[in-house]
């Protein structure tokens, strides 16, 4: 006997045979369901449903939608001749469909077993959990932005390039660069974009045939290798040093006649400022290669450095890190990337330019002065960020954003200030940037990992650190907690990992190993969904069939 | 500063934890002569209600679709989004929320990336999909290079009726990749002989259906042929609602779909975000670009969603990644799933109908106005229509008029000598009243 959820009931304890008879279809339906919905983490007194309360548990749309059912009324049209030329689908579909009360209780189900910022602390080094405010919200839903063609006249949208061109100003003056490609769609299609220009630059030279080697530290991010093997640079790796730093010397031993570019990250993923990153450029610059810079890290230092007085040729900026545009699950992002001198001309189509009329819109390469090196995407880049984006820095203004950065390491160094005695820090005890990494010594022979440390920080409230990133510490455990935290939720946070770490210590191994005990679900098989993947729903096989 | 809670007190006591007295003194590495010394030059901090202002006069320079008759399509295009979607992807939970990272309490990402991959799946015709891709045209630029891995063949072929922004993406990714792209010309009439262009040396070819012109384009011979070759078919669509009317491009060979799905879920958003679409057959997926995820249990039995196959992945697999993509249309799926949930097979069908209703409606009423012409024998919701004037003139006479008509080809083509044609596009949300404003606009401006 099987309840909706798949797992066995006990009918004696509700007084009835069979629960589920006579609920009508759905019920019945998921009796015969072999595949186990999940309930919410086991315990004491189950109950029927396999509800907790308010955890509630929810099948696949699949189990209990059907393809006759629709929550948008639409009438039929009138009969007509269709122009298909026979092109016509004659198979059915399999899409199920709910009523639009249903609709609202299955998705709002399902957020309820989500944790975002607004929950707690999400802590998550390299990813700028910060505060999105809701009057981005409503502006990036303006009809004027967002209810507009890419493509309706250029005449009809002077508002929306106007929008292009004032953020487009902010972050050229933010970085002190030239130039702005606003196109790409997030910080790895940014990166392309830059690395794209980098080529250009390089082939105008005639150096396209020679320089093809593109180095990348030990600490980088996998987007920057993938990066630039993509478009067939080959990766030539700088070795991390135990200090955590990238060192002149060692760029400088690599560099020769084949480097066409470094590609560093500044801020790094260790949390630290590269101090000898302006020697680093030179060396580049000296060697005939350019400088890319990562700049997911940019929350550490807007308004306190600027980029381009660093040396650096491009930068992508992550608009949902740094500028707060939502991260929504897993984008949408947008990746702007600011240019140096060097390279401006080679910006890609389109971009937007300030003519006699009014804006102007440059959409193809053979419409601009410079030479754009092609086309990132279709149309104009993520206008629903750009809106948020600049919602954000209107609202904190020059002096805002230093704030911003300034409270974004202070609250990094005072988190790193309440464990480094009990947490184990790669590169010694000293400042550190907007985000702090520690490695796992401190967890040996304790029989609990970085990963169990952070399982059970999630049954205590909150969203872990990066983990295993960077590559270059062991066990690495990277916390960034960006300025949105206030002090007391920043004291809590650290008495709470000084309790772990008193637990790791003490041998109580199980509130590790065993974790999360709290959350919708208990820790998940990830080896057995890679071993033998199972991407889409399938219906389960009849019951006759089932039964062999 | 309303976003920021640390009060002044607060910093003194923790620059005093840290054992700091200012701090500038946190940003020690940051060459001296490089630390600024005075905020940046741009204006200051502002109220919540002084910004609004200011975006609002912003947005009021611009031309709504909905505020007009609207006929504006060529790869986006304007349709009714129930409300309930817009409530939903803003629950903060959704909206506020990380790549799921951390599966035990992201189940409500997980479980939707799954619907939304069952649905991709069942809408295209094909086994997998992957859980979305920037947009349509990057995500067939990454289907071109996944071609070339499954066939280790690098050359591609494009059809002359593809999106020209969607060859634009795939033959800059192909230059810089050095690989070799074949574009054939522009096919108004969608009749191009793309067979021929197909050899041993063919990694994939790369069709729209329906195409930027608006024909239904016939998969199977061009499935058929590149098989014989060795080659792939990737079947490209810009609009998904035309996949509630058409058969499916899996059941006619495709080997590597994808396409827009902006049209499910989310607004124009002046060229974005928008969500790419992506699927394929079972034994091609782990040479496919981004995120997937799976089915499985958790510690106590229980099944539950992770993402997986990420020896794929760039953070896994660094150099040797099938593509850089790392964020990708998050929210963007939700929005498709819900709305697609919404709808339901019934009302995704039907809405197609109506779609292909209005187009048939509207083409009809523009051929009988003296100097237009309609060029397409087969069409979904979008036609092109031939002036007797230059689109690009007209199209702005018309807005001043108050209709927004569609995109001139040159817009998308210049100097392709199509200078007098007209992409028109009809959806759902064209009244009678619509079709009679543009009809009697456009009799005046020819
Ligand atoms: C250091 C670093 N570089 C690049 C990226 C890639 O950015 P995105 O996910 O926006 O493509 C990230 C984000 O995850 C990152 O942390």
């Amino acid at each position: 006997m099987l309840n909706r959820q798949g797992r066995p009931t006990t009918p004696r304890a509700h007084g009835v045979a069979d629960p589920a008879a006579g609920m009508g279809d759905q019920a019945a339906r998921l009796q015969g369901d072999a595949t186990r919905a999940a309930g919410p983490a086991g315990g004491s007194h189950p109950t029927f449903t396999g509800n907790k309360a308010l955890a509630q548990v929810e099948p696949l749309l699949f189990e209990i939608g059907r393809t006759d059912t629709t929550g948008v009324d639409l009438d039929e049209p009138e009969d007509f001749a269709p122009r298909l030329g026979g092109l016509e689908r004659r198979e059915p579909i399999g899409l199920p469909g709910l009523s639009e009360p249903e609709t609202m209780r299955h998705y709002v189900r399902l957020s309820q077993q989500n944790y975002g910022i607004d929950t707690g602390l999400f802590p998550l080094g390299s990813c700028t959990m910060k505060h999105n405010a809701r009057l981005n919200e409503r502006v990036a839903r303006l009809p004027g932005f967002a209810d507009v063609h890419p493509l309706q006249p250029v005449s009809t949208v002077q508002g929306a390039l106007e929008l292009m061109n004032e953020l487009g100003r902010y972050l050229v003056t933010l970085t002190n660069m030239t130039a702005v490609a606003l196109s790409p769609k997030a910080g790895a299609h940014g990166e392309l974009c830059g690395m794209m220009a980098i080529k250009a630059a390089i082939e105008a030279k005639g150096e396209g045939a020679t320089r093809n080697v593109v180095l990348v530290p030990d600490s980088a991010h996998g987007t920057n290798p993938a990066t630039a093997a993509l478009i067939g640079f080959r990766v030539k790796p700088v070795p991390a040093r135990e200090d955590g730093w990238v060192h002149v010397e060692d760029v400088k031993e690599r560099l020769g006649p084949d480097v066409a570019a470094i590609m560093l990250t500044n801020p790094n993923t260790c949390g630290l400022f590269e101090p000898q990153v302006a020697e680093i450029a030179k060396a580049i610059h000296d060697a005939g290669a350019y400088f890319y810079c990562d700049g997911a890290n940019f929350n550490a230092i807007v308004g306190k450095a600027k980029p381009g007085d660093l040396g650096v040729d491009a930068m992508h900026i992550n608009l949902h890190k740094t500028f707060s545009t939502p991260h929504g699950g897993g984008g949408p992002g947008s990746g702007p990337v600011v240019l140096s001198e060097r390279l401006a001309p080679f910006a890609p189509v389109p971009f937007v330019r300030a003519g006699k009329d009014g804006f102007e819109l440059v959409e193809q390469e053979s419409d601009a002065a410079e030479k754009p090196f092609g086309r990132m995407t279709a149309f104009h880049g993520q206008m629903g960020m750009y809106v948020r984006a600049l919602s954000y820095m209107l609202s904190h203004g020059a002096d805002g954003m230093k704030q911003a950065s300034e409270d974004a390491v202070l609250n990094a160094n005072y988190i790193r200030a309440g464990l480094s005695d009990l947490l184990s820090l790669p590169f010694g005890d000293k400042p550190c940037m907007h985000e702090v990494l520690f490695d796992d010594s401190w967890l040996k022979d304790t029989g609990v990992t970085t990963l169990d440390v952070a399982k059970a920080m999630i049954d205590e409230g909150y969203h872990p650190m990066t983990m295993y990133f960077p590559l270059v510490v062991h066990g690495a455990m990277l916390i960034e907690p960006t300025e949105s935290e206030s002090k007391s939720s920043l004291d809590l946070f650290i008495a709470t990992l000084r309790d772990l770490a008193f637990a790791a210590k003490n041998g109580d191994t199980e509130r590790f190993t065993g974790a999360p005990y709290h959350a919708p679900r208990r820790r998940l098989d990830e080896t057995r969904a890679a071993r033998s993947p199972v991407l889409k729903w399938t219906p389960p096989a009849p019951v006759a069939e089932a039964a062999e | 500063m309303r976003y920021l809670p640390l009060s002044d007190t607060d910093r003194g006591e923790m620059l005093a934890r840290i054992g700091v007295d200012h701090v500038d003194e946190l940003f020690a590495d940051v060459p001296k002569n490089l630390l600024l010394k005075e905020p940046v030059d741009l204006p200051r901090r502002k109220g919540e209600l002084e910004v609004e202002r200011i975006l609002s006069r912003m947005s009021a320079r611009n031309i709504p679709a909905s505020s007009v008759p609207f006929f504006v399509g060529a790869g986006a295009y304007k349709h009714h989004v129930p409300a309930t979607v817009d409530h939903l992807i803003q629950r903060s939970e959704f909206l506020t929320s990380y790549t799921p990272y951390q599966p035990e309490i992201a189940q409500g990402t997980l479980q939707y990336l799954f619907e939304f991959q069952t649905q991709v799946a069942a809408l295209t015709g094909m086994d997998v999909a992957n859980a979305s891709m920037y947009d349509g045209s990057t995500g067939t630029g990454e289907a071109v290079l996944m071609a070339h891995r499954v066939t280790k063949r690098r050359k591609a072929v494009l059809s002359g009726g593809l999106h020209p922004h969607y060859a634009d993406v795939v033959k800059t990714l192909s230059d810089m990749a050095s690989d070799e792209t074949v574009i054939l010309a522009p096919d108004v009439a969608g009749t191009e002989d793309i067979l021929s262009q197909i050899d041993d040396t063919t990694s994939c070819v790369v069709v729209q259906t329906p195409d930027v012109f608006g024909n239904l384009r016939d998969l199977k011979p061009i499935a058929d042929k590149a098989h014989q070759h060795g080659a792939l078919l990737i079947a490209v669509f810009t609009e998904a609602v035309s996949l509630g009317l058409l058969t499916s491009p899996g059941s006619q060979g495709a080997d590597i779909v994808v396409g827009e799905g902006q049209s499910i879920g989310n607004a124009l958003n002046f060229g974005g975000p928008y969500v790419g679409l992506f699927a394929t057959q079972s034994k091609y997926v782990r040479q496919m670009p981004g995120r997937l995820c799976g089915e499985t249990v958790d510690a106590d039995g229980n099944r539950g969603f992770v993402l997986t196959l990420s020896t794929r992945e760039q953070h896994i697999r660094r150099d040797k990644a099938t593509s850089n993509i790392c964020t990708n249309s998050g929210l963007c799926s939700l929005a498709f799933t819900i709305h697609m949930t919404l709808l339901g097979e019934a009302g995704l069908t039907r809405l197609a109908r109506i779609n292909h209703a209005n187009a048939v409606k509207l083409a009809d009423q523009l051929a009988g106005v003296k100097g237009v012409e309609v060029l397409n024998r087969t069409f979904f919701n979008e036609f092109t229509v031939k002036l007797a004037k230059p689109a690009a003139e007209a199209v702005e006479r018309l807005a001043e008029k108050g209709v927004l008509a569609g995109v001139p080809v040159s817009r998308l083509l210049p100097g392709a000598g199509l200078d007098n044609l007209l992409l028109v596009a009809s959806t759902e949300v064209n009244t009678d009243d619509d079709r009679a404003a543009f009809v009697a606009a456009l009799k005046e401006v020819l």
